[in-house]
Parts: structure tokens; C-alpha cells; sequence
């Protein structure tokens, strides 16, 4: 039997290294820290061993050893699952809460990554045992690493709308942001809190991509989580009135958003709406059909 | 297993008795618009709903 050794423990370095590379608990705190990080982490070296090991497995003529990386997917779909549930059970506690749609893009996200470090394990494994050269190996697993980040990389709110500032009123109880209603604010204080602290966006979407795509509620509560998230949110669980909220002009297709935040400052609250991710789950593309393009006219 | 009634009327406060013919839902009578807004805030606080305006004397509060 060969010297295996090179082969596995390169791709197992590479692949691990992508998955640490991946863990990044930014504002959203997410996957947390510390110990989520060490959940993760192990699972991302099991996956990075899983595809390590194919590569001798199948230089031994050990076919079976394909049944491994099966078992591998099924393990990393469970990854999925296991994001969901624990982030469904702690939304109940947000004061503003993700909504189910944002839950399911961070669960793929963790799914995906662990196939990331898998493949990239793989091919340095592949390469190394081609060519025997470490140095080849290693800088096939950062190519391929690189070029899968890449285009699994997501488009964002700013890539398919404008976002501008909105102002904001009252037409008897109704708070309306740019002319459209948002919710019956019964309380005078309330009301006028509003009007002196409260900022406002319009997200203009560029065309009807965009249009169908922002008009979805998961993505809408994606977006005013976000602005809440980052500016911070002045409302407690007893405040209703005080929860950012998000309303679409029907006959335009611009969404509009109000929130009444820590910090009042609408450039931040700009660059936070732009800045949110587009969800796979609500992206539409209507001009990729012959009837939406011919409706688009 | 946490259940709560949504989307539904809790209370109806008002400055005019006129306004609320048959309730299902408590009334609470106002003196005048200043008390309404108390009255209406204290029931917000206990039943975490939200205060709206039927800009016809009522409060309403819904939980949603």
C-alpha cells in the first residue's frame, strides 16, 4: 500500500482550514461564540476527513468507500435541520424576530459550507496524490475553495434596488411612510414619538425581478431584522406600536420601511437595508420567462 | 404549549357610549380623551396588544 499519509492529512488541513475560514460571527452573532463555533468547526473536519479519504479509498479499489460520502450528505442535511431548530426556537425570544424564510438561507448556508470543505478536501486530496506534490495540492484546494465561495456568493438588497429615504406621517392614526399606509397607531404619545424619532426607507427595486422578489414577507422581515439588528430597536415586548415594520405601494411595487430605532441615523439605516442579503427562498426572476418578459413591456 | 387569542378585539375603550351598541369584547367608558389614552395604555401593558384609533371616540386594542 502507498504512502497515504500526504494524500489525506493535506486534504484534511485544507479542508478544515476552509471551514474556520467560514466561521465568521459578525452583527448577527451567528453561528455564536464560543461554542457554536466549536460545533461547527468539528463538523466541518469530519467533512473535510470524509473527503480526504476518498481519494486512497478509491486508489485501493475500496468502492464502497462511496457509501461514505452518502453517509456524509445525510449527515450535513441533518446540519440543516439542527440550524433550523435551534434558530426557530430562539426567534421566539427576538424582539424583532427573523421570520422563517431568513432562518431556512442561514440553515442552507451551513449545510453548503460543509460540502464546501468536503470538496476542497477532495480535490487537494486528488491533487496531491496525482501529481505528489503538496504545494499543487494545496494550491488546487485554495482554487477550488475560492471559486465555489465565489459563486455561491449571494447577491444583496443594494445589487437589485435603490434605497433612498422616505418621509414620514400621519393621516389620523395612520402612519404613513411615502404615501403608504404601514398601521393604526392609536396612542397620541405614540403617534408622536414617531414623527420626531422614527427614520424611514423606500427600497425602489430596479425591475421586476426585483419587484416580484422584495414583495416577499420573508424577505421583508429578513430586511427589517436586519435594520433592527444594527441600528438597535427602541420598543420592548410590550410596545407593538413600536415594532419596525415594512409596507409595499401596490401599484408600484416599492416596499417601504419604518423603524424606530437606537440610533436615528439614516444613512446607517441605508446602508444596513442595503447591505441584507437577497434570500434564495424569495428570489423570483419573471423576466426569464417569455410570458414575464412580454408582461414586463 | 402557548396560545394566545390574535388578531381579535380585547377591549374597546371610549369617550361616547353611543359608539359601542353590543360588545363582545369589554368597553371601557372615558371621561374624556386624556383618560382614554391612560386607560387604553394601562390595557396595552397588561394584554401586550396595540392600541388603534376608529377616529369615532373608540380605542380599540388588538393583539397581534
Amino acid at each position: 500500500m502507498a504512502d497515504y499519509g500526504r494524500v489525506l492529512v493535506s486534504g484534511l488541513v485544507i479542508g478544515s482550514a476552509g471551514r474556520l475560514l467560514l466561521l465568521r460571527a459578525d452583527y448577527r452573532q451567528y453561528p455564536s461564540f464560543p461554542r457554536g463555533y466549536v460545533t461547527h468547526l468539528v463538523l466541518g473536519i469530519i467533512a473535510a476527513a470524509l473527503g480526504a479519504i476518498a481519494v486512497p479509498a478509491l486508489a485501493e479499489k475500496e468502492y464502497t468507500a462511496v457509501t461514505f460520502l452518502a453517509l456524509a450528505a445525510q449527515q450535513f442535511r441533518e446540519i440543516r435541520g439542527m440550524e433550523r431548530d435551534s434558530l426557530e426556537s430562539v426567534d421566539k425570544t427576538e424582539l424583532v424576530p427573523r421570520g422563517s424564510d431568513y432562518i431556512e438561507d442561514i440553515a442552507k448556508t451551513f449545510e453548503a459550507r460543509n460540502y464546501i470543505a468536503m470538496v476542497t478536501a477532495l480535490s487537494t486530496s486528488l491533487v496531491v496524490y496525482l501529481s505528489d506534490s503538496i504545494a499543487a495540492g494545496v494550491l488546487a484546494g485554495v482554487a477550488v475553495f475560492l471559486g465555489v465561495v465565489y459563486s455561491l456568493k449571494g447577491e444583496k438588497i443594494g445589487d437589485m434596488a435603490e434605497v433612498v429615504a422616505a418621509k414620514i406621517e400621519f393621516e389620523g392614526p395612520l402612519l404613513m411612510v411615502d404615501g403608504v399606509e404601514l398601521m393604526n397607531v392609536g396612542l397620541a404619545k405614540a403617534r408622536e414619538m414617531y414623527l420626531t424619532r422614527a427614520i424611514a426607507v423606500k427600497i425602489i427595486p430596479r425591475d421586476d425581478n426585483a419587484r416580484v422578489t422584495l414583495g416577499n414577507v420573508g424577505q421583508r422581515q429578513a430586511l427589517v431584522h436586519n435594520a433592527a439588528t444594527q441600528l438597535g430597536v427602541r420598543k420592548d415586548v410590550d410596545e407593538p406600536e413600536f415594532m419596525p415594520s415594512s409596507g409595499r405601494n401596490t401599484e408600484s411595487g416599492d416596499i417601504v420601511m419604518a423603524i424606530f430605532s437606537m440610533e436615528p441615523d439614516i444613512e446607517c439605516l441605508i446602508e444596513a437595508v442595503k447591505r441584507t442579503p437577497v434570500l434564495e427562498s424569495s428570489k423570483r426572476k419573471p423576466l426569464d420567462s417569455p410570458a414575464g418578459r412580454k408582461a414586463a413591456d | 404549549m402557548d396560545t394566545a387569542i390574535r388578531e381579535a378585539i380585547l377591549a374597546i375603550v371610549t369617550t361616547d357610549r353611543e359608539r359601542v351598541i353590543h360588545s363582545s369584547a369589554p368597553v371601557f367608558y372615558a371621561e374624556d380623551e386624556e383618560q382614554r389614552e391612560r386607560v387604553a395604555l394601562l390595557l396595552s401593558k397588561v394584554t401586550s396588544g396595540m392600541v388603534h384609533d376608529l377616529e369615532n371616540g373608540c380605542l380599540i386594542i388588538v393583539k397581534h
